[in-house]
C-alpha cells in the first residue's frame, strides 16, 4: 500500500519539477519584449468590449446545482455498482427507490423550465 | 520520520497555506482557487488515513461540484473588479466577527476535547464492501432520506431561482 503511494508521490514531484523547469528555463532563455497585444489574456479571438466582470444569468447556477445533486447521486451509485452481486435484491430495491425520489425532483425541474435556455 | 507522518505534515502545511490564501488573497477568483487547493489537501489527508473512497468523494464532490458552485456563485454576484473587500458586505464588522469566531473556535475545540471518539463500526481493508453494506442494509432509511434531502434541495433552488427570474 505505502509503496504505491510512494510511486504516485514520485510521479507527482516529477511532474511538478518538469513544469517548474519549463517555466524557469523559458524565463531565462526568452527575450523579454512585451507589447500590449502580447499581454492580452487570449492570443486569438475577438477583442473584449467593455468591462469583462459582468454578472451572469441565474440559469448557470441552476445547471451547476442540478449537476451537484446528480454528482452526489453518482457517489452513492459507486459502492452499489462495485458490490452489486454481493448486495442482491434488497439493495436493488433501495437503490431504485432512491433513484425514483431523485427523478421526481428532476421531472419537476424539467416541468418548471429550469433547463430551458431562454 | 515515518513516511505517512511526513505526508501528513506536507499536506497540513498545504491546507493551512491555501486556507489562509482563501481569506487574504485580494482577488475573489484566486480565493476560490485556493479553496480548491484546500479541498484537495483534505483529500490527501484521507489518503494517508487509508480511506480511498472518502478521498475520491472529497475530490469529486468538493473539488469538483462545490468548487463549480462557488465559481458560478462568483460569476452571479460579483460586481466591479472582483475585489475581495468589495464582495463581502459585512467586512467592516471586524471586532464583532472576531468575538464570534473566538466563541465558535473555543466551543468547537472544547467539544473536540470532550468527545471520547469511540469507533462505532470497524472497517477492514476492503473498505468498499463495508461501506456498501452499511449504506444499503444498516442505514437504508438514512440513505433514502438523503435522496429526499437532495430532491428538496433541488426543488428549493428552482423555487428561489424562479422568483429571481420573475422579479428581474
Amino acid at each position: 500500500m505505502e509503496t504505491q503511494y510512494i510511486t504516485i508521490g514520485i510521479l507527482f514531484l516529477g511532474a511538478m519539477a518538469f513544469a517548474l523547469a519549463a517555466m524557469i528555463l523559458s524565463r531565462i532563455l526568452q527575450p523579454h519584449r512585451p507589447y500590449p497585444e502580447k499581454l492580452e489574456t487570449y492570443e486569438c479571438g475577438m477583442e473584449t468590449q467593455g468591462p469583462t466582470w459582468v454578472q451572469f444569468r441565474v440559469s448557470y447556477f441552476l445547471y451547476a446545482l442540478i449537476f451537484l445533486i446528480f454528482d452526489v447521486e453518482a457517489i452513492f451509485l459507486i459502492p452499489w455498482v462495485v458490490k452489486f452481486k454481493e448486495l442482491g435484491l434488497p439493495a436493488l430495491i433501495a437503490m431504485f427507490m432512491f433513484l425514483i425520489i431523485l427523478i421526481i425532483g428532476f421531472i419537476y425541474d424539467w416541468k418548471e423550465g429550469a433547463l430551458d435556455w431562454e | 520520520m515515518e513516511l505517512s507522518s511526513l505526508a501528513f505534515w506536507i499536506l497540513a502545511t498545504m491546507i493551512i497555506i491555501s486556507g489562509l490564501g482563501v481569506v487574504f488573497l485580494k482577488n475573489i477568483v484566486h480565493s476560490a482557487l485556493a479553496l480548491i487547493a484546500t479541498f484537495i489537501g483534505a483529500a490527501g489527508i484521507y489518503l494517508t488515513l487509508h480511506s480511498e473512497f472518502l478521498a475520491a468523494i472529497q475530490v469529486l464532490i468538493y473539488a469538483g461540484a462545490i468548487a463549480i458552485l462557488i465559481v458560478f456563485g462568483i460569476m452571479l454576484i460579483t460586481k466591479g473588479e472582483g475585489k475581495m473587500g468589495e464582495t463581502n458586505l459585512f467586512g467592516k464588522y471586524k471586532i464583532s466577527a472576531g468575538i464570534v469566531v473566538l466563541i465558535m473556535v473555543s466551543l468547537v475545540s472544547y467539544l473536540v476535547l470532550q468527545t471520547p471518539w469511540q469507533i462505532t463500526t470497524e472497517l477492514n481493508e476492503s473498505l468498499m464492501s463495508d461501506i456498501a453494506k452499511l449504506i444499503f442494509y444498516d442505514h437504508v432509511v438514512a440513505f433514502e432520506l438523503a435522496g429526499v434531502l437532495l430532491t428538496v434541495a433541488m426543488i428549493g433552488a428552482i423555487m428561489i431561482a424562479r422568483g429571481v427570474k420573475k422579479n428581474g
